[in-house]
């Protein structure tokens, strides 16, 4: 026994060795993995820090309440973020209502066939369509088949179709949620399948739903190529006809077809000048924009954290 | 209820009127939920319509512009002066443009978001992966106008310090920073791919003796392949559709290059920049951007069936 003890001696020494450098290994990967997780942390920073440095003296309320000007001082964001908010109400009023509608049929009403199966891929297909693509399909199809020409219609519809593929498959994740017994329970009181859709399956969805739809609103405000594709101007100093009139009909839909502006494009116009003044003005933009897409993306954590502590079937 | 109400009248009272009134009832609810099962499948097919129109539109005026230039030319000129009087129209020169940015930013998304899904998979405790997901998150959610200025206005002087050549637009910093936009996209669907990994994999290699690393990259990795396959595809298709920091950053003249440290305009930012000029429609010039868009389609749906095949390729199941 103890002749054989020494060259054991020799391989436990070896083996320790080796499971020393595994363990070393498995250390420094350790430390790789969080230093890569702080480059991004780091590049947020520095992209949030130096926006603000730039931009933050330039957001006083005449900010808010200037035209766009040759003169970056007088220069504001008023005809952009009016804008924006138009733009916005457009994709929302299209993609909220055909996005819900799409996610219900694909999970409460399709059958298994063929055509639920290429609408199924063509929704897949669609949300990695690059967004200048939409762009295009909008200025050939928005602006000069159906003549909606330049406009906040245009842009509105656009974006709709953009964010489209983010609403239906997040309603379509809200629903696989809810169980079975729920729509069980349903049918045995006599509820048809749309008496079940509209009473249980969509309201218990609904923050699932609205979660899906704050990130597609996020991401649509944001979005800056396929609003220049259609050719949205960069320079407006004007608003469009104001919705709510004082006579009856008391609304009115002339700003549907007026000529606009965005957050985006007067950022990147600001952006592409040469001068540094405008760079600032820029910087101020951007730092408005980036607050608004924080506010709507953490919105929408916020609730999906909420959502997942508190239902319990 | 209406429902139980109806049925105790008609058992003690079995009336013909109301037995008809009953079917009458029952055949105009059975109309309704049709007519709304009809408007719900209209909703749903909007997307093959949006499909067929992309593909419509795209088709229909590169058909036209193919008629000025052949696809010969198009492919093999290594010129793109579209708009001047000798015009020339070689793909080729925004192709690399796309080709190069694509390749900086995936030689950084692509490592990085992999380290840091294998890291928030595998090694992260508990409470930072909670934080480092939704911050993920975030970042992918800022819009690509500001990193495009981020791009030109921090990173670009920044490595004007390092290598003092730089020219103001190049698309070494546009690519970059548009790698760093992607880890995200790279990461998330990574992660998920492998914390999908069943636990006994895991357990069966720590059995074995081997470590976290050992496990990760031996077991869990090659396990998860397919989904990750799906988000370097995803990624590519990002890098590759991506406008606005290359039209910021990496300026929009047309060059034939794949030297990251020269400006180059890519196909999307020379969409851009014809858009924000002003050509009439059914002009040449108009017809190029549909070109290059249509170029842009097939080559995110190249990548996309490249995708497809991978993940049919290394599906494992369990």
């Amino acid at each position: 026994m103890s002749a054989v003890a020494p060259p054991a001696s020799q391989d436990v020494r070896t083996i320790r060795e080796i499971i020393a450098k595994h363990k070393r290994w498995d250390y420094i990967f350790g430390v790789i993995g969080i230093v890569a997780l702080m480059i991004g942390v780091l590049t947020f920073t520095a992209l949030f820090v130096d926006m603000a440095i730039d931009g933050i003296p330039r957001l006083k309320p005449e900010f808010f309440t200037n035209f766009p000007s040759r003169r970056p001082s007088e220069a504001g964001i008023l005809s952009a973020w009016v804008g924006s908010t138009l733009v916005m109400v457009v994709t929302a009023f299209f993609a909220v209502p055909l996005g819900v509608a799409a996610g219900v049929y694909l999970e409460e009403y399709a059958r298994k066939n063929w055509i639920t199966d290429v609408i199924e891929i063509n929704i897949t297909n669609l949300a990695g369509v690059p967004s200048i693509v939409y762009g295009l399909l909008a200025l050939g199809l928005f602006v000069y088949q159906f003549g909606f020409g330049q406009s906040i219609l245009s842009a509105g519809l656009t974006l709709a179709l953009l964010i489209l593929p983010v609403v239906i498959v997040a309603t379509r994740e809200a629903i696989r949620g809810i169980p079975q017994s729920i729509r069980e329970g349903a049918y045995a009181l006599g509820a048809t399948q749309w008496q079940t859709t509209k009473d249980h399956i969509v309201p218990y969805s609904a923050a699932g739903i609205l979660t899906g739809v704050i990130i597609g609103m996020a991401r649509a405000i944001g979005e800056t190529a396929p609003i220049i594709t259609i050719g949205a101007l960069t320079f407006i100093a004007f608003l469009p006809a104001s919705p709510v009139t004082a006579s009856p009909p008391f609304l009115n839909f002339e700003w549907l077809l007026s000529p606009f502006s965005v957050m985006p494009i007067q950022m990147f116009n600001w952006t592409s000048r040469p001068e540094a003044a405008f760079h600032q003005n820029a910087a101020a933009a951007g730092f408005v924009l980036v607050l608004m897409t924080l506010a709507m993306n953490g919105l929408a954590i916020w609730l999906r954290y909420r959502l997942r502590k508190n239902i319990k079937w | 209820m209406s429902a139980v109400a109806s049925g105790a009248t008609s058992a003690t009272v079995p009336a013909e009127g109301l037995t008809s009134a009953r079917l009458a009832q029952r055949r105009s609810r059975i109309a309704g939920e049709k007519a709304i099962e009809l408007t719900l499948f209209a909703a749903a097919s909007v997307s093959v319509f949006v499909t067929i129109g992309i593909v419509y539109v795209l088709v229909s005026e590169s058909v036209q512009f193919f008629r000025h230039v052949s696809l010969w030319n198009f492919l093999t000129d290594t010129q793109w002066t579209p708009l001047f009087d000798d015009a020339h129209f070689g793909i080729m020169v925004l192709l690399s443009g796309t080709i190069t940015s694509s390749a900086v930013a995936l030689a950084i998304a692509i490592p990085l978001g992999t380290i840091i899904a294998i890291y928030l998979s595998e090694f992260a405790p508990f409470k930072v992966r909670e934080i480092a997901k939704p911050f993920l998150e975030l970042l992918g959610g800022i819009p690509t106008i500001i990193y495009g200025y981020f791009a030109l206005l921090f990173v670009t002087p920044l490595l004007q310090r390092i290598y003092p050549d730089l020219p103001g637009f190049n698309i070494l910093a546009a690519g970059l920073v548009m790698g760093i936009m992607i880890i995200p996209y790279v990461s998330s669907i990574s992660e998920d791919a492998m914390r999908a990994v069943p636990m006994a994999l895991r357990e069966g290699s720590y059995a074995m003796g081997a470590t976290r690393y050992q496990t990760a990259v031996h077991v869990v990795v090659p396990a998860a392949f397919s989904g990750i396959a799906s988000a370097y595809i995803l990624g590519i298709s990002r890098a590759v559709g991506e406008t606005m920091i290359l039209a910021v950053a990496a300026g929009m003249q047309p060059n034939l290059t794949f030297n990251p440290l020269e400006p180059a305009a890519t196909i999307t930012a020379y969409i851009v920049q014809v858009a924000l000029g002003d050509l009439p429609h059914g002009s040449i010039g108009y017809q190029t951007i549909f070109a290059a868009g249509l170029t842009l389609m097939l080559l995110t749906l190249f990548f996309n069936i490249l995708g497809h095949a991978l993940r049919k390729r290394f599906r494992e199941a369990y």
